[in-house]
């Protein structure tokens, strides 16, 4: 039952092209895109106990880096995107050496001050970056040849990287890794007690956030064919974090949930009512009072209650 | 000239510790000899966990030494400590309450392994793991609750999957923080025997005060009063001592 529900839902957004219009397949490219830089975060904030505020510094970044080398410095984009992954790791692990000198609050804090700096920097060092004007006529790349410029061509490319992303953080969080990292959020001092060192393994987990977040950048910046400021802004990090904790932190299904959501809202809600925030916030608001541990926690716990009958 | 391996398993060479004017740890100097049962006595604030917190790292003395098995180890991290051989068990249980029983001994094997660092594999296809985790629930007696996560079984079970963590990691040496506090007459007497069925490889040093039980375990004795050494020797020694009397046994 099941695994037939998993293989409809599969074949279901293999096919989306075939019975969806353009603006609903872009819609699903950019979900998809959203999901995995909701994942990579979850992997700081659900698996590993660092909420942090800043990690749209890693998808503006890759993004930014992949766009410069291929425009102003005529780079391919294998090698822009080899550079630019490259650069975003370097970024992350010198980013996570600050941020991990602190926990909690102040780890949260160190990750927005961050974050604003490189948004500052972007928005201030117009020669480079254009400032507020963003870079414009990017292109796609064309991998083996194929063009990605239709809107179905794009979105099986990122159907593709997303389900490999989704695949590798899933191993990623049950691997033995993944354990010492959950033992190192729930109780640190017995982690380090047993031998495991959790200093490195939180600043691991970092840099492996953040060079997820970095391929995020990257299909970001090709679907958009556009880079501007604020995918570096504050608001672009929040808006991941409430995917995060409104689809359940912890949890595989709920980033991708929470991106879905927060996709959804933001392209219909948007149309109708100019502050779609104020929305945003009030959706979020209802999920955390009815659900405070996310959508894919509370609707499981419903689920096995219903499957129970009433008490 | 090759430093000769030192017969001692942990030595303390004039410790102090200072939390603000509250002088917690005053000039203790200890020496624990390999495969020895050592008990450490003394009224509540008497230092002993805080002496337990230097020694496995969680906390820096303000001045002194700690060495283990001739190895200077008073600026080492606790997780380098582990690596030594150095284990303990907390005093407040301190397990991962969502995880099964077989996870958290799993967790202490893990430790010491390499593999921990590995990311690509599952942790559930390490089998080998898993079952070293059962052997060793069996041996304190849990293994038919293997599956259960922490958070179901009782307060005695907690403290003797504490020991399992402790004793998977096969350590030279143990540290037990009131291994028996709050445990029944009956748990009371299987802990017993499990803490004396410890293999002499192992140096076991141990808070405890629960007399009747723990001095049938020790060799020797060391009896700490607001933070220093009052009497130290063998247990008979020590139980006789006349300053034993005043600060512990007596009035």
């Amino acid at each position: 039952m099941k695994w037939i529900a998993s293989a409809l839902f599969a074949a279901l957004l293999l096919l989306l092209p075939l019975y969806a219009g353009d603006f609903y397949i872009n819609l699903a490219s950019q979900i998809l895109i959203a999901a995995i830089f909701a994942l990579s975060l979850n992997l700081l904030v659900g698996f590993g106990g660092m909420t942090s505020l800043g990690h749209a510094s890693y998808l503006g970044v890759a993004a930014y880096i992949s766009a410069l080398l291929a425009s102003r410095y005529g780079y391919g984009h294998g090698a822009a995107a080899i550079v630019s992954i490259m650069g975003t790791i370097a970024i992350a692990a010198f980013f996570g050496t600050i941020a991990l000198r602190a926990t909690g609050l102040g780890f949260l804090m160190i990750t927005l001050a961050l974050s604003q700096v490189l948004w500052g920097l972007a928005y201030r060092m117009s020669d480079v970056t254009n400032g507020d004007n963003g870079i414009a006529g990017l292109t796609r790349p064309a991998p083996f040849g194929i063009s990605l410029d239709s809107a179905a061509a794009f979105y099986w490319v990122a159907l593709i990287v997303a389900s490999f992303s989704f695949l590798m953080m899933a191993i990623f969080v049950s691997s033995s890794f993944g354990s010492s990292l959950k033992g190192v959020r729930d109780q640190s001092r017995r982690m380090a007690a047993l031998g495991f060192n959790p200093w490195m393994i939180r600043w691991i987990t970092f840099v492996y956030a953040g060079f997820w977040g970095g391929i995020a950048g990257l299909l970001y910046v090709y679907y958009n064919k556009y880079i501007h400021p604020t995918s570096l802004s504050t608001t672009s990090s929040a808006e991941a974090l409430l995917s995060v904790i409104a689809g359940g932190s912890g949890t595989l299904g709920g980033p991708v949930v929470g991106a879905t959501l927060v996709l959804l809202l933001k392209n219909y809600a948007s149309a109708y009512i100019e502050r779609w925030n104020m929305l945003l916030g009030l959706v979020f608001l209802f999920i955390v009072l009815v659900m405070p541990t996310g959508i894919v926690p509370g609707l499981s716990k419903l689920a096995a209650r219903f499957r129970k009958g009433p008490p | 000239m090759t430093q000769p391996a030192s017969n001692y398993a942990l030595e303390i060479i004039d410790l102090n510790k200072a939390f603000g004017g509250l002088r917690v740890t005053q000039s203790i100097s200890l020496t624990i000899r390999q495969g020895e049962r050592r008990l450490i006595i003394g009224p509540n604030g008497a230092g002993k966990t805080t002496l337990f917190n230097q020694i496995s790292g969680d906390m820096r003395p303000n001045s002194g030494q700690i060495k283990l098995f001739g190895r200077d180890v008073t600026t080492m991290a606790p997780y380098q400590r582990a690596h030594l051989g150095l284990s303990r068990t907390y005093q407040i249980i301190t397990l991962f309450t969502g995880d099964t029983l077989e996870h958290n001994v799993t967790l202490g094997l893990l430790g010491l392994l390499p593999s921990r660092w590995q990311m690509w594999r599952p942790l559930s296809f390490y089998r080998d793991l898993a079952t070293e985790a059962r052997r060793t629930l069996d041996t304190v007696g849990l293994l038919h609750l293997a599956d259960h996560p922490v958070s179901e079984i009782a307060y005695g079970e907690k403290r003797r999957v504490e020991l399992a963590m402790a004793l998977a990691q096969k350590p030279r040496v143990l540290l037990l923080d009131e291994p028996l506090a709050g445990l029944s007459n009956t748990e009371r007497s299987t802990v017993k025997s499990l803490i004396a069925s410890i293999s002499r490889e192992t140096t076991v040093v141990m808070i405890e005060h629960d007399m009747d039980t723990a001095l049938d375990l020790a060799e020797t004795v060391t009896l700490l009063n607001y933070g220093r050494v009052i009497v130290d020797g063998e247990r008979d020694a020590v139980i006789a001592d006349e300053r034993t009397r005043e600060v512990y046994l007596g009035n």
